[in-house]
């Protein structure tokens, strides 16, 4: 092998450094020139992206190149080599051991260098910054002895470094500048949501803060007075005490290694980094810099994408290739701590007159924002915190140019409503980027027999690695499923079971969402730009409910009258015979002679049958649609109020006697179930609610057969939650024990609305327990440990319930446009209708069976019973 | 032959008394009738008795679409009924019975039963 006459010198063997080799080699370099690298570091080159992970998998896993040596005997890499001085003009660099080595082109890949800010005591023992290996080796031994530590730095390698301090076992501070962290890639919003992740996690975060000093420990005075010791603390500007900590990481931000360009003359970026063209060359015409050393066009790119890009263009340029470095998309997607973030595009928002639509589920920890171009066109960037499985769909999105579907926010609605939106990926598009599968590849696995998303991922990799794009796969499978004539329903009803528009199916969940985004008040916002038609009776009431939940307005409003079933839109229960019942509030069971005889005086008055209920109240049946104003004036003037034995809503609270009269109750049972019914009527729910207080562990009020059940201890009050009656009957379970009176009511407020925000439609506390992940443990981090941070924001949206609660009769006995809906005929308002009719059982009043009216139905087949109208004496034969 | 059946056609209310997507129940020559008005203020006739819930409430049910089809979802067991022919969109073996409707100068007015 005779020697080449060229030769390419490249100083630094990191990721960039490496590539650049590779491509050389790949690309054919090196069949006219011979390569020397030239790495400073002991080791070759590896994976820094990664470099956490040592602590797992340790240095081998990590290298690129294990053997020390390429596959090339043209290339020579000398490691623990570093270069002092480069010549330009006599293209030769001077190495640490005094050689001289001369080259034809030179390749400068020296990186970055940890930021450091100029504090005292940056010096001490124990501080570290976070780069290479022999770093995380100083700070694993430093660990095994550390209480504390501090990250100085929230950013994403500031946010690694947590990582691996947490990992480590070191009770790990974050303390950042700006007031939020990941100030470069996420939002104000993204970057709350993310320390509230973080501080889930047990770490601490500290944001807006400045260091001052690192401070020592005052120990180890030597000969000459001098302070010699290791860091002790850690001071803040304008914080008086210093924040103990036995060590600190410095990641602060980086610099490009430049010194030696700087040294040999070369033009630099006005903020560092050796100034190149497109294709990387440098004011040198023979001195070439990639990665964080470099900054094309004046800017430095701190990610290693680019980096890569750039190598591949200076090894194309050295073998007469035109290629070109023109910039680089800088969305980034990572797993930080355990939790997805992800920015995209012009995730800031900076372009003129652009849109931001945000997503923000505090519950779930769910941050995301979409920056759309001003026409509603085009998707410009986002930000994703807390779930990034819709960055395989919207980052090509940017990239691609593919127009936004009708309704773009159902791109970052929850990823069980499908992602997407109905945007139709190319085929070409990647989904798993893990393991490269793209939507082409997909549906080739459908087509080659995978009968659902879980045999395409066995057959693909596609979403086995990471799992972000799990979602995105099961869309894509669906989706073809459907497209040959397999049908997949996901939706609430046919109004919200998406269409060829970009409409995606919907739940009650989602729906709650995409209200909350809009701040839609009316059923019309929310079918004209989420669904088609007109609703039904199941949609229209479950966005009835959602609205009620939102707004607290009356039910009865103009807008949303057309939305209530006939119980909300009379405010009373309608009965098999088309009469309604009438139940009056009667808190915890508690009722006075006085009001019990002004509910006999109605009864009487109205020919009501009476029945004391289930749930301790009296209800009064027999009521005709338009007699409701007319009895509910009375029982309102008596001070009676709304029982909501209407809607799905509270109704009881059940009590037993208590301590009050009982001789074994250890606590005041009825005062506790009145004021928990007194806080919680009038919320309108996923279902129906009802409670329970028991005085003492004997349980007379089967308090847990309710969705909260109160049991007395003598330490306070037991809760549990979750039990219900219905078809499918659950015994409630513990929550928590002995808590104090203000402990229970913030624990329930918690609960309460937790279920109200998340349920599906018609999910019983039960049902909706079981539906989470966790179930009733996850209940309890989030409504008792507060993991989530959320327990205020919940407690003030109960206490915003609490606030605005209103009697829906008084308001509607006040409102005349709401009373001229109760009348039997609109044309004959006088006149009872005579179809409902009563017979009589047991002495009081009863629906009448088998009547028909004169007109009658038209019966066209056998199911229908025609008879002649029945007389009193016949209903009473028959009466159940 | 219109000039009879409009002889025979009973003024029940404004069409403004009537919210849109909602019903209301009118008394037409002793037959109890549900009117109701579509968003797009169509008004339909049907006679107000459910016949599965034997119960004359139909005026009171949720109105809404089903396809292009408007319909009624009775309030005691949702069953739905088309508004334009009366048939349940459920069990087409069953059906309530229509009546002829126009609206004049805002006024609705009800004429007679159509047979099936």
């Amino acid at each position: 092998m005779s020697p080449h006459l060229r030769k390419v010198v490249v100083v630094g063997h990191g990721m960039v450094g490496h590539r650049f080799v590779t491509a050389a080699i790949e690309r054919g370099l090196t069949e006219t020139h011979d390569i020397v690298v030239i790495g400073e570091e002991p080791r070759p080159a590896y994976d820094r992206v990664a470099l956490t992970s040592f602590f797992e998998v340790g240095a081998e896993a990590l290298s690129f190149l294990p053997g020390g040596a390429y596959d090339d005997p043209r290339v020579t890499l000398r490691t623990g080599t570093s270069v002092i001085e480069i010549d330009p003009a006599a293209q030769t660099v001077m190495l640490g051991d005094g050689e001289e080595m001369a080259y034809d082109e030179l390749v400068l890949a020296t990186g970055a260098a940890p930021f450091v800010p100029p504090v005292p005591g940056a010096e001490l023992g124990n501080v570290f910054v976070y780069r290479t290996i022999e770093d995380l080796e100083a700070i694993r031994e430093a660990a095994k002895t550390a209480k504390a530590g501090a990250v100085i730095g929230g950013g994403l390698l500031g946010l690694e470094a947590a990582n691996a301090l947490h990992q480590l076992g070191v009770e790990t501070h974050v303390v950042e500048m700006n007031p939020r962290l990941m100030s470069v890639q996420v939002d104000e919003a993204g970057g709350r949501m993310l320390g509230r992740h973080i501080t889930d996690l047990g770490l601490t975060v500290h944001t807006g803060v400045m260091t001052e000093a690192a401070l020592p420990a005052i120990v180890d005075v030597d000969a000459t007075g001098e302070v010699d010791g290791q860091v002790s603390a850690l001071k803040f500007k304008d914080v008086e005490e210093p924040l103990p900590v036995d060590m600190i990481v410095f990641s602060a931000g980086i610099r490009p290694r430049d010194a030696l360009a700087r040294a040999a003359g070369l033009d630099l970026a006005e903020r560092g980094g050796v100034l190149v063209d497109e294709q990387c060359r440098s004011s040198d015409p023979h001195v070439w810099a990639v990665g964080e050393c470099a900054a094309p066009g004046g800017k430095m790119y701190g990610l290693v994408a680019p980096g890569y890009d750039m190598a591949e263009v200076v090894a194309d340029a050295l073998l007469g290739g035109q290629g070109t470095f023109t910039g680089a998309d800088l969305s980034t997607k990572l797993k930080l701590l355990g939790v997805d973030v992800a920015s995209f595009g012009d995730a800031h928002g900076t372009t003129d007159d652009c849109l931001e639509l945000t997503y923000s589920d505090a519950v779930a920890g769910v941050y995301k924002k979409l920056v759309i171009s001003e026409d509603g066109t085009r998707l410009l960037g986002g930000v994703l915190v807390g779930d990034a499985s819709a960055y395989g769909l919207l980052r090509p999105m940017v990239a691609s140019g593919i127009p936004l579907p009708d309704n773009p926010e159902e791109l970052i609605l929850p990823a069980s409503s499908g992602g997407g939106g109905g945007v139709q990926l190319p085929p070409e598009a990647q989904v798993c980027s893990c393991n490269d599968v793209t939507r082409g590849d997909i549906e080739a696995a459908v087509d080659a027999g995978c009968g659902s998303a879980a045999e395409v991922t066995k057959e693909t990799k596609a979403g086995s690695t990471c799992g972000s794009c799990k979602v995105q796969v099961k869309k894509i499978v669906e989706d073809y499923f459907t497209a040959q004539g397999k049908t997949v329903d996901t939706s609430l009803c046919e109004h919200f079971a998406g269409d060829e528009h970009g409409r995606s199916p919907m739940t009650r969940a989602e729906l709650f969402d995409v209200v909350l985004i809009h701040g839609y008040t009316t059923f019309d916002q929310i079918i004209e730009a989420h669904g088609t038609g007109r609703g039904c009776d199941v949609c229209k009431p479950a966005i009835a409910s959602i609205l009620a939940s939102q707004l607290n307005g009356h039910v009865l409003a103009a807008e949303n009258r057309k939305l209530q079933d006939t119980n909300d839109a009379f405010l009373a229960n309608i009965q098999k015979n088309g009469s309604y019942s009438v139940v009056p509030r009667i808190p915890g069971g508690e009722v006075t002679p006085e009001g019990l005889i002004v509910i006999g005086e109605v009864a009487r008055e109205f020919g009501l049958y009476t029945k004391i209920t289930g749930g301790q109240r009296i209800d009064m049946f027999g009521a005709r649609m338009e007699d409701l104003p007319a009895i509910w004036k009375r029982l309102v003037d008596a001070g009676f109020e709304s029982g909501h034995a209407y809607g799905k809503s509270l109704r009881t609270v059940k009590s037993c006697v208590g301590s009050t009269w009982c001789r074994y109750g250890v606590q005041d049972s009825v005062g506790l179930a009145i004021m928990l019914e007194t806080r919680y009527r009038g919320l309108r729910s996923p279902h129906k609610l009802k409670g329970g207080v028991s005085g003492c562990a004997r349980e007379c009020a089967e308090a847990r057969g309710k969705d909260f059940g109160v049991i007395a201890t003598e330490k306070g009050w037991n809760l549990y939650v979750g039990g219900n009656g219905g078809a499918v009957p659950a015994h409630a379970q513990l929550l928590a024990g002995d808590l104090t009176t203000d402990e229970l009511v913030s624990c329930l407020d918690r609960f309460l609305m937790y279920y109200v925000r998340t349920a599906d439609r018609l999910q019983r506390t039960s049902t909706w327990i079981d539906s989470l992940e966790g179930g009733l443990d996850r209940v309890r981090e989030v409504v008792v440990d507060d993991v989530l941070g959320l327990g205020t924001e919940l407690e003030d949206a109960m206490a915003q319930h609490v606030d605005g609660y209103f009697d829906e009769w008084k308001a509607t006995l006040e409102d005349p446009a709401m009373l001229r809906r109760f009348v039997s005929f609109v044309n004959a308002p006088e006149l009872p209708d005579p179809n409902i009719s009563f017979g009589a059982v047991r002495g009081q009043i009863a629906p009448a069976v088998g009547e028909q009216p004169a007109s009658g139905p038209v019966a066209l087949g056998s199911s229908i019973p025609v008879g002649p109208p029945a007389t009193d004496e016949h209903t009473m034969e028959h009466a159940r | 032959m219109n000039a009879a059946r409009t002889a025979t056609y009973i003024s029940v209310c404004r069409l403004d008394d009537i919210d849109p997507e909602t019903g209301v129940t009118a008394l037409v020559r002793g037959e109890v009738v549900a009117v109701f008005r579509t968003h797009d203020d169509r008004v339909f006739a049907l006679s107000n008795y459910d016949p599965y819930g034997h119960a004359s409430v139909l005026a009171r049910g949720i109105v809404g679409t089903r396809g292009d089809v408007p319909f009624v979802a009775s309030p005691l067991l949702k069953q739905a009924f088309s508004l334009e022919t009366g048939r349940c969109l459920d069990d087409p073996s069953v059906a309530v019975a229509t009546y002829e409707v126009d609206v004049v100068e805002g006024e609705i007015r009800v004429g007679v039963a159509v047979a099936l």
